[in-house]
Parts: structure tokens; sequence; C-alpha cells
């Protein structure tokens, strides 16, 4: 059969480092087993972090505060402008404040679920486990959470589960906890503990005798290209959202880390399991660069609903009560708004479908605060959400005090991401992978505010103990920069920076972005098809040799070019796409945010195939274009039991 | 909409620059400013011209990347606005927009609209942090934070690093920013035993870069996208007095 679908199958994949007895135990014993690198031989070692957002800025201060030499990268201006700075809602923690029942049994059980059943039961009860710390860390930190008047922490509820376990700040609880993160590594850069390079994107990773031992990077003001050297590479690159163009990802967020890594022999999973979050502000015109979020949160106490009848453009102010259709109120009357985002987004395109959506388009349904504000008066409402609001306004020139919001799901998070073990280590020994970049922890879909929980879990808690492990465990041979696998990386770097200038086509990088973004949403989005996936995989092969002969890339590669960092982002996008489209149709199976209109239950949810697709798809590279090995990681779950989801 | 957009070329930090006249024909009121600025810079790549260059990442407000003075004013005519947030319908048909980087010694120009913004990363690591390795944390809640001062560190947090404050200030001061990390960490009990020392050390480095000193006209908080109060800066000013006379730095 894989013949047909252009890949081959090979041999299952086994996590190793993964331990066995009961999975409360797990984490501490791993801990104890892992080798310890003298507190005074530490800053012998020299350890590569790219990225600094939760994962990498929490990952970077840590193992510098341990006395590790940390050389650290971020393409953006500064390492406080990492996209994790944009997440609002929050970061759940097991630390049963409200005395409602939860517990890190419940945290995990959660997850697992929420993941429907696609995510690895040790991974996840770890991350539980490390939640209650994180919030211990933070607060320390100066984080200013949201407090009672008691001067205790406040806590809120989240989509999928039914206690309040989510700490927030306001809207903008990434923000503060990034630059929690972000002043940790300060204090170390300050110390002389980090070695810090703002404004360099990664181009290359350098493996040499098997092992991760340095990057090829690009100063981003001078168009320098160097290689960096190490005895160790940690990736903190984030998500893939960006190859749909249109998403709620910063505009510069990419997948060209992952994908050249992917290239140098890191497996990469699921690619196919991506997030469409239910509540963003619908587009408005073909110049759209990107979608925003209105948070989750919103959905404790917006109501979403679209009119009864098709093809009603009544002013929804004067919808009466009974023409009015609160449709995961209705569906799901357990979880009613709350429901997770893959079913909230799912339930809005059926009555989008239905020909019952709202404003331009059809493409949107109502968030409606009109009953909270009757309810708990126009002040309080302010008070929890007051800056999404005013966001709201800014953008679409409506007040949502008065009007309902619009709202329509896009791409939000990505779920897949390079394959790692137990120690978050990738195929390529001593490159490790954290946070959103890599695979572990989410299954199929990721619930609301665990992507900061597991961020920070990962750079914090994770990351520090099973790096020093590595390096303890393994006698690394001294290296530079003129070793021939670091020359040839460098070499192959310069040479595609070159090509891509010489093209000097008729398309802008960004037509191309576009049309990509287009075909992956119409035919790797909400809902996959057999046909259409093979229809995108079909074009997907056209765009990308089109690319090489018609982009054109103004400028020169020895100076600030902002053309050519897209060219080179969208040149790996492309090839992206087409290892996400045929993950898409190799997994015959609904599950989580992966929605296969061949595969659905009699009343339209998700239906997933645990005979066959039981498994984590791990991706081996073998060529551009050349059919890719797919070697399976089989999923057990002993401690929940595999069942349908239910949120009704 | 049609626009004349009057904007700030500079190829690099020491080439002379100069405002350049660019006609856009097609401008949608729903655009946000920067989408427009891509429009044009799609037209300009085609038209075998080299496009504008700008910085922006999140595009929703918050990761303080974008900034560019709009018509003489940082980030725009709108308060409480990024640039990134800004939409074209606050324009008319047939205006001219003049568009600028920040201006400052402190923020050298990179290219075009976008600066150097560093200084405010060496202010931040000069002390606006809470020195807490990790895993040292006590439990969250054996330290009781009362809500107003939880709410009162929150606003000050809420910055952004934009930089707006010292384009707006006549004397391309930094104090707005500084202090509102001073501010946030210091009305925390958390930020208690650093308190003097964190102060100092931000203000010492913020002299060392260049940046001038505040003489109380208001246009940073003005500009400031997060309404960072100008009380904050009494509040450094008064922390500052106060670690100085404690000798406990």
């Amino acid at each position: 059969m894989s013949d047909t679908f252009g890949y081959t199958v090979g041999t299952d994949l086994a996590d190793k480092a993964a331990p066995d007895g009961p999975i409360e135990t797990r984490w501490s014993r791993r801990k104890f087993e892992a080798k310890l690198v003298n507190p005074a031989n530490r800053r012998k070692h020299r350890v590569i972090v790219v990225g600094t957002g939760l994962a990498g800025g929490s990952a970077g201060a840590t193992l510098a505060e341990q006395g590790y030499h940390v050389i650290q990268f971020c393409f953006q201006d500064s390492p406080r402008r990492a996209h994790s700075i944009a997440a609002q809602g929050g970061i759940n923690a097991a630390k049963n404040y409200r005395n409602d029942g939860d517990s890190v049994r419940r945290l995990f059980y959660d997850t697992i679920k929420g993941g429907d059943f696609r995510a690895r039961e040790s991974n996840v009860h770890r991350l539980a486990e490390a939640s209650v710390q994180i919030i211990d860390q933070c607060v320390a930190q100066g984080v200013p959470f949201a407090r009672e008047y008691s001067g205790l922490l406040d806590t809120r509820s989240f989509g999928g589960v039914q206690v309040q376990r989510t700490f927030y700040a306001r809207g903008q609880t990434g923000q503060q906890l990034l630059l929690g993160a972000y002043q940790a590594l300060s204090r170390q850069i300050d110390a002389g503990n980090v070695e810090m390079h703002a404004r360099t994107e990664m181009l290359d990773l350098v493996v040499i005798d098997g092992r991760a031992r340095g990057i090829v990077a690009r100063d981003l003001v001078t168009g320098e290209v160097s290689t960096y050297m190490a005895d160790a590479v940690v990736l903190a690159t984030g998500g893939y959202g960006n190859v749909f163009y249109l998403s709620t990802n910063a505009k510069n967020s990419n997948a060209s880390a992952i994908w050249r890594a992917h290239k140098r022999g890191a497996y990469l999973a699921n690619p196919c399991y991506t997030q469409i979050h239910p509540t963003c502000i619908p587009r408005s015109g073909d110049y759209q660069s990107k979608l925003t979020l209105m948070s989750e949160s919103l959905r404790n106490d917006g109501r979403i609903w679209v009119p009864k009848n098709p093809g009603d453009t009544r002013s929804p102010d004067v919808i009466p009560e009974d023409e009015r259709d609160y449709y995961l109120e209705r569906i799901y009357p357990a979880f009613g708004n709350l429901v997770p985002r893959d079913i909230a987004s799912r339930a809005a395109k059926n009555v989008c479908d239905e020909g019952r959506g709202v404003g331009p388009g059809g493409l949107g349904v109502y968030l409606d605060f009109g009953d909270a504000i009757r309810r708990l008066g126009e002040a309080s409402v302010r008070e929890k959400y007051g800056n999404l609001f005013d966001m709201y306004q800014r953008i679409t020139g409506e007040n949502p005090y008065k009007v309902p919001m619009r709202i329509y799901p896009a791409i939000h998070y990505t779920m897949g991401g390079l394959w790692v073990d137990y120690d978050l280590q990738s195929t390529i020994p001593g490159m490790f992978v954290i946070g959103e970049a890599n695979f572990s922890d989410h299954g199929a879909n990721r619930l609301g505010a665990s992507a900061l929980m597991q961020g920070l879990a990962d750079g914090y808690f994770v990351l520090p103990p099973m790096l020093g492990n590595y390096l303890a465990s393994n006698k690394l041979a001294p290296v530079d920069a003129s070793a021939p696998e670091a020359v040839a990386a460098h070499t192959e770097s310069t040479e595609r920076l070159a090509k891509l200038l010489a093209a000097d086509g008729d398309r802008t990088p960004d037509s191309f972005h576009k049309e990509l973004g287009e075909l992956l949403w119409d035919n790797c989005g909400m809902a996959r098809s057999d046909a259409g996936l093979r229809k995108a995989l079909g074009r997907l092969t056209e765009l990308r040799e089109e690319f090489w002969s018609r982009v054109k890339v103004p400028g020169t590669g020895a100076e600030l070019n902002q053309s050519l960092e897209k060219a080179n982002r969208i040149a790996d996008f492309i090839e992206f796409g087409e290892l996400m489209c045929l993950d898409a149709l190799h997994r015959a199976e609904s599950c989580g945010g992966h929605f296969r209109e061949e595969s659905q239950t009699p009343d339209g949810e998700a239906l997933r195939d645990d005979d066959n697709f039981a498994y984590a798809a791990a991706w081996e590279f073998t060529g551009v274009g050349s059919p890719p090995v797919l070697h399976k990681e089989n999923l057990e779950f002993d401690e929940v039991h595999l069942a349908q989801r239910s949120y009704a | 909409m049609k626009l004349t957009l009057r904007i700030w070329r500079q190829s690099g930090p020491n080439a002379q620059g100069t405002l350049v006249d660019y006609v856009l024909d097609d401008v949608s009121p729903e655009m946000s400013f920067l989408e427009m600025l891509d429009v044009l810079n799609e037209k300009l790549i085609l038209d075998g011209d080299i496009p504008v260059t700008f910085d922006h990442d999140c595009r929703e407000g918050i990761c303080g990347a974008c900034g560019m003075v709009v018509n003489g004013a940082p980030h725009g005519p709108q308060t409480l606005t990024t640039t990134c947030q800004l939409h074209m319908r606050t324009f008319s048909d047939g205006d001219t927009i003049v568009i600028e980087p920040w201006r400052s010694a402190a923020f050298p120009v990179v290219k075009d609209l976008m600066v150097d913004r560093s200084a405010f990363d060496r202010i931040i690591q000069a002390g606006g942090y809470v020195s807490v390795t990790t895993g040292s944390a006590p439990e969250a809640n054996t330290q009781l934070v009362p809500k107003p001062d939880a709410d009162l560190a929150f606003e000050n947090a809420e910055c952004i690093g934009c930089g707006a404050c010292v384009a707006a200030c006549p004397n391309g001061s930094s104090m707005l920013f500084v202090s509102a990390k001073v501010s946030h960490l210091n009305v925390l009990p958390q930020g208690q035993p650093e308190r003097e020392s964190r102060v100092v050390g931000m203000v010492e480095q913020m002299d060392a870069e260049g940046f001038g000193g505040c003489t109380n006209t208001g246009e940073c908080t003005n500009a400031c996208p997060k309404g960072i109060p100008q009380a904050s800066i009494a509040r450094l000013n008064k922390e500052y007095l106060r670690a100085s006379l404690t000798h406990r730095r």
C-alpha cells in the first residue's frame, strides 16, 4: 500500500529512554538514574540554544545558572520578543487551590484525553507533575499573576476541563511569563554565562560523527554566515503554523530550524497534527497578513451562536432569542461553550457550511457577551477581558460591549514537531528539542493553557537534567569550525542563499507563501480527504519547482535583506507542506485536530481507528521529492483507558 | 483610498538617509498600517526596487517589535495603539503620510525604519530581574500579594519595550521604560531584596547608553501604547533617592 502514497515503512521506533514502573515514580527515577556533571566541569561545556521563547528562554537561563556556557540565538532584535509573548489566556497547573477535585492525576488524564489518545503517557504525566513547580518559580520571579482580594492567586476555567486550574495575568499571561524567563536570561547574560546573538538566524545543523555539534547561522544585519560549535544543540524554535501563511503566529515564526535538522537526520513526527483555534477575528481582505486570536478564556463568559435560519442577514441585536442557535450549548450540554478547540472549530465550520455563518462571506459566528454584561456588569467584564475587547475594537472598528464579536477558526498551534525520546533528545544524539518544536506532549490536540506549561516545563525542569546526563555519559572529541562537516554545512547554506538571489524571477516570495497557504488551508485544514490531499501533493511538487525558478529576491546577501530571509523560510515551508500532506494522507483516521472526512461518527464527530493508528508517525528524510521512510512508535495506554472522546 | 507615503530611506547605519515619496492607489480602510506597507513592498519588488525595511512580528500589539513615527507621532495618531494595530480607516483619501524611524542617539538606525534598541536589553541586564535560580522557589501561595499591589505591578509589567517613549521625548529619555520595570518589581514582595541595587544599576546603565534625562514633559506617556503612567517616573525618582540614602547597593 505504501508505494501509492509515496513513502516506505521502516522499522518501528522505540523510546529507549522511557522508564517503566509506576507512572508516578518514572520521572523521579529517571532523574536519579541520570548522570551528573560536576559543577566545576560544567563551564567547560558549550551548549547552543536556538530560540528565546518560553522553552528556549527558560532553558538558556537555567543551564547558565547551573554553570554551562550557553550560546543563544534569536532572529528577533531582542530575546524578549519571541512569539510566546503573544499567548493570552493562561497556564495550567495542578495546584488544586480551588479544592475542586484537581490533582496531578487529573491534569494528566485531561491532557491525554484532550490529545485524543495520541500522546505518550510518561511524558504527559511528567508535564503534569512539573506544572506545580512552574507556578512557584514564576511567582518568585515576580510574574504578576491575577490575585484574589486575599492576596492569594486566582485561577479560571479553560476549554476541555471541569476544574479551575488556569493561572493568568489578565489576557497577557504569555507576555508576563516570557518576561520572567527573559529577565532570568538577562541576569545570566550580564553574568557572562550566556553569549546572546540576537538578529541571528539558524541556517543549518552541523552533525559530526553522528552527533549534533553546532549550527550555521546568519547575522541578519550584516548578512555574514558563521559556524558555531558546541557539545550539544537545543532547538526551541517553535511551531510551523505559518506554513498556512495566515495563522495567529507572529509573521516571522518559521519552520526552517526544525526542517533543516530534519534534513540532517532528525525524524519529524505527526506533522499533520495542527490546531485550529475557534476564536479568531475573521479575515477582512486579500491583503490580510495574519489572523488575530481572541483568547479562549472569552468562552468562559461569551456565548457562541448563529441564526437558526440560513441566510438570516439581520443585525444580531434584532434577532430574537428563539431564532438563535447556541449550537455548542445545544450539542455539548456538559461542556457547552468550553468544549476543546478542535471540536469548537469544527462545529463553527459546520454551521457556516450550512449557510448560517455571519459577517462578510458568511465565514463567522457570534461570540456574545450580552448575557455576561447583564449578569456581571460591564465593569467586571472589562476587568477580565478589557485588553481583548480593546484589541477587537482596534482591528474591526466595532465595539464588542455593544455588538457581539464575530469570530472564526484559524491555525494557531502545531502539535507535531521533531520526534524526541523521554529525555527530549531527537534521533540525532546531542540535539534536544523543547517546547512547540517537539511533538511530545499534546497528542493530536492541545488543551488551552497547556502550551505555556509545556514550554516552561521543558526549559526549566526537564531539559537541564537530561542534557547533563548526555554530557556526562558521552566523551565528546574536541571539534572546531574547520571540521569538514562544518565547512560543508556552511558552504551549502551560502550557496542556497546565492541561488535564491540569482533566480531573479517574476514572483515575490510572499506570492508563493500565500498560494501555499491557501492550498494547505483548503486541503489540509479543518477537514481533510484522500482526494484533496492527493490534489495538494500534486500541486506542491509543481510549486516547489516553480519557486526556485520564478522567485524574485531583490538586494544582496551581504546586507540586511528581509526578502531574502522570507524566501529562505518559504522554500522550507513548501517542502514541509509536502510532508504534512503526506502524513495527513497516510493517517486515514480522524483524531483531535486531524479530521479525515472518511472517518467520522454518524453525528459528525472525529472517529479514531485505534487498531491501525495508535502510534506516533516519525518520518525520516531521504531527499527532496524522494519518498520518506515512516517509523512508527506504538503508543501504549496503561493508565488511561482508550475511549472515544465525549464532551456531551 | 489613494495615499502618498513619504518614507525615510536609509541603506545602512552610516549612510545618508532621505525621505522618498511613493503613491499607493488602492488602499482599503480595513487594512492595518503594516499591511499597507506590505502592499507597497510587493509593488516595489515587482518594480525592481528595494522594499522598505521595518521591524514587525506578532502584529497584535504585544511583541513590541514594530514602531515608526507616523506624521510626527510615534506609532501614529491613535492613542494606546501600536503601529501594527493602527488601521487605515484612521486616514482619508488623498492624505500624505510621513513615515520615519524612531529618532534617538541611543537607538541608531539599522536600515530604513528599523533601529537598534539593544540598549533596552542592556538596561534590563543591569538589574531588571529577581535573582531566583530555577528550582529554589517556595510554594507560590506562601507569600501574599495584596491585589492593589499585584495590579499596580501588572500595569507596569505591561510595557512591551517598543521604545516609543524614547522616540516621543524631546530629551530622548528612557525613564518611562526604566520606571515601568522598577515599578513592576519594586512594588512586589518578591522584588524587595534587590530593591536598591536594581534601581541604581538600571539608572546607571540608562545614563551610560546615552539616553537623556526626564523633564516631565509627559510626551512619553502620551505615546505609550500600553498607557504606562507618568507616575511611574515619580516612583523611579523616589526609589533612586531612597536607594542613594540607604547605601544598600
